[in-house]
């Protein structure tokens, strides 16, 4: 035996993405959205050898060590469990942990989740403590990143309008996935342009929503594809990367770690052209400029040109590049799970199993998501082919 | 080596308190609505066992269990420990046992407090407690105040089936959460912190790279060594970036809209934040050029303000945005 053993993923749940789900417990939320991904792989309990969850700090909900009391609705009694914690981009850093243990053929089978009950937390408090003796930061989240997304319009002489563009096309494409958050029927570009500017240049209408939500995913072996029942996707590459989030000489328009964990896929998977050789992308995009950003962060666009492939189509759900055809973070934020939703919905496309967000014959998708400051990276690239080994 | 000069690191606490809610879901919502009536509700799992406290999902064949039954109000000790200084919202404000209790009917055991006036030495495993309930019920484990102990009746109750249903069923709870920690900035913040207060800013620079971090962390995040050199920056810098914020930030008395910027002060490696005034919001621009303006008694500049001074040209900034 040499070489990594292929991961296919072979089932994929969501819940239904809502602003509060109160008729369910933080295990009630977990629990259905595994068993949505044991019904789709067409196994049990029992065919589970680990299980590995993701959350946002701790902080968030107050509940320590989540997993702990999990591990009952989960089915883990017994077997390995592990929690992975990477902030925003903890989703897709989870579902690497999970893809790991089985190309490392340490399990065969395992299931992975991640989830996030925003309405019995508070992100905002639990990301802003007041440290004595330090200044209080001046703004909430979008305060954070709008500085960048200014940074950005600045170096790229970006028009003004690019970001509207973007919120316009994922709540649009939301439309299109049952489990997506934020169903706008009425939504309109003008709608977007004049909601009300928070921290400019970000509007309202173009920040992402506070979700409750999970998704998990059933991961396995070569032997294990081969007996599932609907086609699986298969993981050709994956990379985690992270760096301080303050250092002298950082680029937090386009951090270094996000373009290295990039070429670390694409080297994996042999892409070369990644414009040309995928055919969707899910990527984080909490604010809306940050499709621009990352356009270009993830090899897609040249340096200063991705806000002109959002102007052009390309990232529509009929354009060249999709980007988000799942209506994207700017239309579903349970944090924790965010990341794995991108994962997932990468996989759901190349197994052409996303429905109406579908993009018609998609082979080879990227999930990305990115967490902190900015400061941790979490990607896969999935594959309607198994892997050449 | 040389000893280090002594130094007075800063240290104050830092309370970390809020109020979460949580959505019960049916099984926490029955056993909690059930305490409040003084009804003990346990579930049946899959092997016939009664687990009290419930769980939703059977802890074993991870099935979902929903056959409630009620258990007693007596119970047996199954272990403890003394809890000689009770804390903050502890059960008892006097010396108590953290004791597991096994209710009659139930096959497993609940965690709560044993109210033991004559301490330690009556109190043992195998011995038969009863529920003191709380006089003002709501729905919470706190409805149960404590035990206390029973003499010595044998157990009798069984497990009865029981709907789970109740008038005006509890369907969240509101925990409040503190942790109390005391907080150290370090030795470099502290040195920071001790030049501010002259209104001075000291950064360190890195001996490898030369950048100069302002606030110092003592070491450099990139090179990975200690940052022993001072150097004073400011106290002029440049807006690298901002944003204007036009809603109200929690706790922060500043009326909106403002500015919040990315500062790099003269001679600094990185930027820091802070609020520009001085000047109308829509007029502040990267390059603008600044000074710290201080209030009486602020340990931190309570703004910058513009100098006057021509624009920096974006080359001499662009990396530190």
């Amino acid at each position: 035996m040499s070489g990594k053993e292929p991961v296919g993923v072979i089932g994929i749940g969501q819940t239904k993405h809502v602003s509060a789900r109160r008729d369910v417990s933080l295990a009630g939320l977990v629990r259905e959205a595994a068993l949505r991904a044991l019904e789709d792989a067409e196994l049990g309990w029992a065919d589970i050898d680990a299980v590995v969850i993701g959350k946002a700090p701790d902080f968030f909900e107050g509940v320590m060590m989540p997993e702990l009391y999990l591990a009952d609705a989960l089915g883990a009694a017994g077997k390995p469990m592990l929690r992975v914690h990477t902030a925003g981009s903890v989703g897709g850093s989870t579902a690497l942990v999970a893809a790991n243990l089985v190309a490392a053929r340490v399990h065969r089978t395992v299931l992975t989740l991640a989830f996030e009950k925003q309405s019995e937390s508070n992100a905002m408090w639990g990301l802003s403590l007041p440290v004595p003796f330090q200044q209080p930061l001046l703004a909430g989240a979008g305060g954070f990143f709008a500085p960048y997304v200014r940074a950005y319009l600045h170096r790229t002489s970006a028009p003004g309008h690019i970001g509207a563009l973007v919120a316009y096309k994922d709540r649009r494409n939301a439309l299109k996935n049952p489990y997506a958050h934020l169903h706008e029927e009425d939504i309109t570009l003008e709608k977007v342009r004049s909601s009300p500017m928070l921290w400019d240049p970000i509007r309202y209408s173009e920040t992402c929503p506070s979700s409750d939500g999970a998704c998990a995913m059933v991961l396995t072996d070569r032997a294990g594809a081969a007996r599932a029942p609907r086609p699986p996707a298969w993981v050709h590459g994956g990379a985690m990367r992270s760096e301080p989030t303050l250092f002298a000489g950082k680029d937090a328009v386009s951090p270094r770690a996000g373009s290295d964990c990039a070429a670390d896929v694409y080297r994996q998977a042999g892409i070369t052209e990644p414009r040309r050789e995928i055919d969707a992308v899910e990527m984080y995009v909490p604010f809306s400029w940050y499709e621009p950003m990352w356009l270009e962060n993830l090899g897609f666009a040249k340096e200063g040109e991705g806000w002109k492939m959002t102007e052009s189509g390309a990232t529509e759900l009929d354009g060249d590049l999709p980007v988000n055809p799942s209506g994207g973070v700017l239309s579903t934020n349970p944090i924790g799970a965010s990341g794995m939703i991108r994962f997932a919905e990468a996989a759901l496309q190349v197994r052409g199993a996303a429905g109406a967000h579908q993009v018609p014959g998609a082979r080879r998708a990227l999930g990305h998501a990115y967490g902190g400051g900015s400061q941790f990276f979490a990607m896969w690239l999935v594959a309607a082919e198994p892997p050449v080994s | 080596m040389n000893a280090a000069p002594a130094q007075k690191v800063l240290s104050a606490p830092l309370v970390v308190e809020f109020p979460f809610t949580r959505s019960l879901g049916p099984v926490q919502s029955a056993f909690l609505t059930g305490l409040r009536e003084r009804t003990v509700l346990g579930v049946m799992a899959s092997d016939g066992r009664v687990l009290v406290p419930p769980t939703e999902y059977d802890p074993v064949t991870a099935e979902e269990i929903r056959d409630l039954v009620e258990v007693g109000s007596t119970g047996t000790v199954t272990t403890w420990s003394w809890n000689a200084a009770p804390r903050r919202g502890q059960p008892l404000r006097r010396p108590f046992a953290w004791v597991l209790v096994r209710l009659d009917g139930a096959d497993t055991a609940l965690l709560h407090a044993l109210d033991a006036p004559e301490g330690p030495a009556s109190v043992r495993t195998g011995m038969r407690v009863g529920i003191r309930w709380s006089e003002q019920r709501s729905g919470a484990i706190t409805d149960i105040a404590c035990f206390e102990p029973v003499g010595t009746s044998a157990p009798t109750h069984r497990a009865e089936p029981h709907t789970g249903a109740f008038a005006d069923p509890v369907t969240g709870i509101v925990a409040e959460a503190r942790l109390d920690y005391t907080y150290t900035p370090g030795r470099a913040q502290t040195r920071y912190l001790d030049a501010l207060a002259g209104h001075r800013t000291l950064g360190e620079r890195c001996p490898r790279c030369r950048k100069v971090y302002v606030p110092p962390r003592g070491a450099c995040p990139t090179c990975g060594v200690p940052t022993g050199e001072q150097v004073e920056v400011g106290p002029r810098g440049t807006v690298t970036t901002f944003c204007v914020v036009n809603i109200k930030a929690k706790g922060l008395d500043i009326e909106v809209p403002y500015v919040y910027a990315h500062i790099a002060l003269d001679g600094a490696g990185l930027a820091l934040h802070g609020r520009i005034a001085g000047i109308p919001y829509d007029q502040v621009r990267m390059g603008l050029r600044v000074e710290p303006v201080w209030t009486e008694g602020g340990r931190h500049p309570d703004h910058y303000r513009p100098t006057g001074e021509p624009d920096a040209d974006y080359e001499t900034y662009k990396e530190l945005l």
